[in-house]
């Protein structure tokens, strides 16, 4: 039946005695909250127990601040229909919680002009900064190695970039993005079309590089493992330590593919790279943009990242009015 | 449900039809569509239509259906656009001095039977509208000419037989509640941003003020404040973005009708209907501030806008409605010339 436990949808489910994880010292259960339970739902897409859940300081404090952000946003949004659900629901795709208007540059804005946004933007700031000391702790608390803290680090940089560092740089919290579904991406093409085509933002193209690459890599290497399974492939920690066929052959499949492999225990530093450098180099895209660059498609043509086009342009290209089609 | 033999004979004669009926339902759904396609054609064919030099992508996609959709009545046309009243037409009361002829084509074209047969606010509004339509022909030919001498704008090209044409528009004001500044104008779905949560106030702003449409910089690095306004902000950038939403709809085109879209700012990169735009706008400006925003006064309150109260104003598709050459570029001016001499003479 090992067949049928082979898919995202797991069929065959074990519920047993709930899993406690590591014995630190005897204190099973110390600082765990919630007994554990299962469930079959969750059991058909990952691991059907949920719990025990240590939250500590870092996560309460973490899940107290978000949850007051987001209740800023909303309520907000509630206020601008008038405090209509129905409209509230009809309009919520459009409602946003907006950064405040440019004259009042980094000072404070009054409450209905911004002033919410900074207060909603501080208790973000420190609900995501102390999960991130959260990430650390866990880690700590397991011996384990720092990789999701530093991880989860370069995401806050592009998130502190867009929202502290290029605000400040700029003189005006009005530069920070909206909070609100298509708000967020009205703010994002109006960025590329006002700083002069963000395609031509050698930042921007390398990040768009290694996200593209990162989704190449997940899918190389997912298929990878699950085609060698039946050799065992999926044991990757094993196969790190003591090489086995699995690990031979999925090596000579990308050898004779393209000549070059990367190592059992390499490949997951490959996805990991790749994973951290595309917020990384966003973010450093666009805390240039406005900053140091105003226009980046007369950068790219001054430093020969774009071609100067010689094509004909305007009105010699053409002999008379076209668009007359009815 | 079924007889005991029914069964017994299915579990002793185990067979996979779903394989096989996948394999022929999928084959014969692709023959069908196959047939249906060959027999019945495209039912979204497209048609394009190139505005730039080769290689940049620049081209004005349609479908076909809503392209053919737009040809008008022939026949409405061959009679620009006039239906003969009902009846007998009330009696010229207050000659505007064009001639029956036109004013029988007004009441047409407005639908507004009376029209210069009483001493109503449409008869007064009329005077000034047909001021409004010779200054256009007379001083905007480069714009109202610009698909052909000839072409021209009536009462008809806003109108559409209808007393108040259907692109006009009125001021917003504030769209969100317990909101000022930016987060006031923007984020809901108007007519006037479009149905985008772009700013609603673009309209306002560009075609009855004057606010600068331009946001970019002309070198790679400029110095100035956005606190200051010495350089456009995102929220600006918006705007003009909304603005353009606006010209695109109004006239079923998109970006590289006017501009070529890697360099939106390059003068050199344009096409010749972005001149045509920009006197556009210098024109619309001019109707508003000299010929509409003037009838508030005339008005009575329900033709006036429900937030503001203020006069309907034109913008882009007041007379476009959708197409790049408003009534398909119909040859007004040769039928009523009148029109294009200010005074009528």
């Amino acid at each position: 039946m090992i067949v049928e436990y082979q898919n995202i949808f797991n069929q065959v489910q074990v519920q047993g005695s709930p899993e406690m994880g590591t014995d630190n010292e005897n204190q099973m259960m110390k600082e765990r909250t919630k007994k554990p339970f299962f469930s079959t739902l969750v059991g058909w897409v990952g691991n059907a127990q949920i719990g025990p859940i240590y939250l500590g300081w870092t996560g309460l404090v973490s899940l107290f601040t978000g949850i007051l952000a987001l209740n800023i946003i909303g309520l907000n949004m509630l206020a601008q229909v008038g405090w209509s659900i129905p409209e509230f629901l009809r309009q919520l795709f459009w409602l946003a919680l907006e950064p405040p208007s440019p004259e009042y540059g980094l000072s404070m804005p009054p409450l209905d002009d911004g002033g919410w946004y900074i207060i909603a933007s501080m208790f973000l700031l420190v609900s995501v900064m102390s999960w991130w000391a959260r990430t650390w702790f866990l880690a700590e608390q397991h011996k384990m190695g720092k990789h999701i803290f530093w991880a989860f680090g370069a995401a806050i940089w592009l998130f502190l970039v867009l929202g502290l560092f290029r605000p400040v740089l700029m003189g005006a919290w009005s530069e920070a993005v909206p909070y609100g579904i298509f708000p967020h991406l009205d703010w994002t093409t109006a960025f590329s079309i006002r700083y002069g085509n963000l395609y031509y933002n050698p930042f921007h193209a390398l990040s768009i590089v290694f996200l593209y690459g990162s989704v190449l890599l997940f899918a190389m290497h997912g298929a990878t493992i699950l085609a060698v399974t039946r050799f065992g492939g999926d044991r990757e920690l094993e196969q790190i330590y003591d090489r086995g066929t699995a690990t031979e052959r999925a090596a000579l499949f990308w050898r004779w593919t393209m000549g070059f492999n990367a190592t059992m225990e390499g490949i997951h530093r490959w996805a990991w790279w790749f994973a951290v450098l595309t917020p990384i180099t966003g973010g450093i895209g666009i805390l240039l943009t406005g900053t140091v660059v105003d226009n980046w498609f007369i950068w790219a043509q001054e430093h020969n990242f774009a071609p100067e086009y010689n094509g004909d342009y305007g009105y010699e290209a053409y002999d008379t009015q076209f668009g007359q089609e009815g | 449900m079924f007889p005991k033999w029914f069964n017994k004979w299915n579990a002793d004669n185990p067979t996979d039809v779903f394989g096989p009926a996948i394999l022929i339902g999928s084959l014969g759904g692709a023959v069908f569509v196959a047939i249906m396609l060959i027999t019945w054609g495209q039912p979204y064919a497209t048609a394009s239509q190139q505005s730039g030099p080769r290689g940049t992508g620049m081209s004005q996609t349609e479908f076909v259906r809503a392209l053919a959709a737009r040809k008008a009545d022939p026949e409405m046309a061959a009679a620009n656009y006039v239906v003969a009243p009902e009846g007998e037409a009330p009696a010229v009361e207050y000659d505007p001095g064009l001639g029956d002829e036109l004013v029988t084509a007004m009441r047409s074209w407005t639908g507004i039977p009376n029209l210069f047969a009483e001493d109503n606010y449409q008869t007064n509004v009329a005077y000034l509208m047909i001021s409004m339509t010779q200054f256009l022909n007379e001083e905007y030919g480069y714009h109202v000419n610009a698909s052909g001498e000839g072409v021209g704008v009536t009462c008809y090209t806003c109108h559409r037989g209808q007393p108040v044409p259907n692109g006009v528009w009125f001021k917003l004001g504030a769209v969100n509640e317990a909101a000022s500044g930016w987060s006031a104008v923007q984020n809901r779905a108007t007519m006037q941003s479009q149905s985008t949560s772009l700013p609603s106030n673009a309209l306002e702003s560009y075609l009855l003020g004057d606010e600068v449409i331009q946001v970019h910089d002309l070198e790679s690095r400029v110095a100035g404040s956005i606190a200051e306004g010495e350089v456009a902000s995102i929220q600006q950038t918006e705007m003009t973005f909304s603005l353009m939403n606006y010209y695109d709809n109004s006239l079923g085109v998109n970006c590289v009708f006017c501009h070529n879209s890697r360099a939106f700012y390059d003068g050199g990169q344009v096409t010749p209907q972005w001149a045509t735009a920009q006197v556009a706008r210098e024109m619309v400006q001019t109707l508003n501030a000299d010929y509409l925003v003037p009838l508030k006064d005339t008005l009575p309150d329900n033709r006036l806008g429900p937030i503001m109260g203020d006069a309907p104003k034109a913008g882009c598709l007041t007379c476009h409605q959708g197409q790049n050459r408003p009534v398909n570029g119909h040859l007004w001016l040769e039928a009523y010339p009148e029109l294009a001499t200010i005074g009528g003479g």
